[in-house]
């Protein structure tokens, strides 16, 4: 059985590492990952990621089912996946505020 | 009932409009008072810049050039180095009325725009008599960008406008995506894609030209709000973005102001040949689009995640929304709300039968938002281009 997880996260492909938001979660609101129930500090709008599966640092994020950079650090089933913890393979991402 | 103008080398236009383009910005200001006589009517168009450069050259002949196009008034100060003999023959030769209005030798500013005026008020009037003929679907040329996009682009608005392409390809028109810069990351996907081995590798080498380029210049083809709406890498967007392209096979590689032989699916190289030069290749999203115009396309589909308002001079562009919520907000400038797929409303095949409906409607008399909005934004800058390969028009 496919463990618990909100509805409001959407698997796009099979081998995805991450989750996409399809409508947004408030700031601390508990909410299911695979069975595991998280919260965030920050209100996330849609359009955010997830993370599904565990992955080390160094290691590739899936989305679409290809690789969208690397883990700058270890990454745990239901943190925010974003500029803190995913860095691209090409060129640097510039955020005015920190993508928040 | 899709109907157009037909120009002398056979395409037809969806518009009939008067461009009055600026040959340098010094004639910028002559250009938007004359145009301000009919601002449905005339459309400006232009070149800030005082160097010659022949891709903008190119730009301006084909834009003045352009099937929605029925008269061209070029407005020159004097003094530039554009080639406004040139441009005024080339324009010539396709049977359109053109005038060139140099300012220094018609007395300075209020002189010209009075000139200006008069010439296309007469031409606007004659321009809406002009009988129109039939047109079908494998007629057009459509193009398509994103712009301000977030998390949902890649999912719900750029997959619709995919599947709009697929349709529209398959009824034999032509469609042009861009942007090898929001390609990175897409180089093995989309080669696989080619209808020749030999056009597969062009189309690596022009998205490894684009990594290249950007790598350089530091920053990738990433805004700070695509940060803001949860994307994150390059890659994540570029993946996004390609959804665009739909599902049919690449007939092609252009460049700017390359016109398609056939119907098909093209993919256009933007970023410049050779070393660096001239900063970023489009430094805003209308950049993309004057280019698409120049090679031809009568409409642009722009997929919008954070929510641009933008439409273009010459062609109308239909807005898409990826976001349910940013439509909620800026309904008033939107075609589509393709964020309902996010709500369980709609799906991806119904937003992508909805968005080709609304190209047809576009060449039935019908008018997008942005165009009832008055939004005309134009930006050409500097450039420099080899021509393509054999490669990449396979026959």
């Amino acid at each position: 059985m496919t463990p618990l997880t909100d509805p409001r996260l959407m698997l796009l492909q099979p081998g995805d590492t991450v989750f996409v938001l399809r409508d947004q979660i408030a700031a601390g609101e508990a909410i299911f990952v695979e069975g595991v129930a998280v919260s965030f500090a920050q209100a996330l709008g849609l359009g955010h990621k997830i993370a599904r599966l565990q992955v080390k640092i160094g290691q590739q994020v899936i989305k679409y089912g290809a690789p969208i950079g690397r883990a700058s650090r270890d990454i745990a089933p239901g943190d925010h996946v974003h500029l803190h913890n995913l860095v691209s393979d090409y060129t640097p991402t510039y955020a005015l505020n920190g993508g928040e | 009932m899709m109907r157009g103008w037909l120009r002398s080398d056979g395409r037809k236009g969806i518009r009939n409009v008067v461009a009055v383009a600026y040959l340098v910005e010094c004639a910028h200001h002559v250009a938007r008072e004359v145009a301000g006589v009919d601002r449905d009517n005339a459309h400006v168009i232009g070149f800030p810049g005082c160097f010659p450069n022949p891709y903008a050259q190119k730009m301006m002949e084909r834009l003045c050039t352009h099937p929605n196009v029925g008269a061209v008034l070029l407005v020159s100060l004097g003094c530039e180095s554009f080639n406004r003999h040139q441009v005024e023959s080339v324009v010539r030769a396709t049977g359109r009325p053109v005038k060139v209005l140099v300012i220094q030798n018609t007395g300075g500013t209020r002189s010209s725009i009075a000139e200006g005026r008069a010439w296309v008020a007469g031409q606007v009037a004659a321009l809406a008599n002009a009988p129109t003929v039939p047109m079908a679907v494998s007629e057009l040329i459509v193009g398509t960008v994103c712009g301000g996009s977030d998390g949902t682009s890649g999912i719900t608005g750029n997959p619709a406008a995919g599947i709009a392409f697929d349709k529209l390809v398959a009824a034999g028109a032509a469609c042009i995506f861009e942007e090898t810069g929001e390609l990175i990351g897409c180089e093995a996907i989309m080669e696989a894609r080619a209808a020749t081995p030999a056009l597969a590798a062009e189309l690596r080498a022009s998205v490894e030209k684009a990594a290249r380029y950007y790598a350089t210049l530091g920053y990738g083809s990433f805004a700070s709000g695509n940060a803001d709406g949860g994307l994150t890498t390059i890659e994540e967007k570029s993946l996004g973005a390609y959804m665009k392209s739909g599902q049919s096979t690449i007939s092609g590689l252009i460049k700017p102001g390359d016109i398609p032989p056939k119907g098909g699916l093209y993919l256009m190289d933007v970023v410049p040949d050779g070393e660096v030069r001239f900063g970023f290749p489009n430094i805003s999203d209308n950049a993309e689009i004057v280019e698409m115009m120049a090679s031809g396309a009568h409409c642009t589909l722009f997929v919008t995640g954070r929510g641009s308002v933008v439409g273009s001079a010459i062609s109308p562009v239909i807005k898409i929304a990826a976001n349910p919520h940013m439509y909620a907000r800026l309904s008033e400038d939107m075609d589509v709300n393709a964020g309902r797929v996010l709500q369980g409303e709609a799906t991806l095949e119904e937003v992508g039968q909805e968005i080709f409906d609304l190209v047809i409607g576009l060449a039935s008399g019908a008018r997008s938002k942005s165009e009832d909005l008055g939004h005309q934004e134009f930006i050409l800058t500097y450039k420099s281009f080899e021509p393509i390969g054999p490669a990449c028009l396979p026959v």
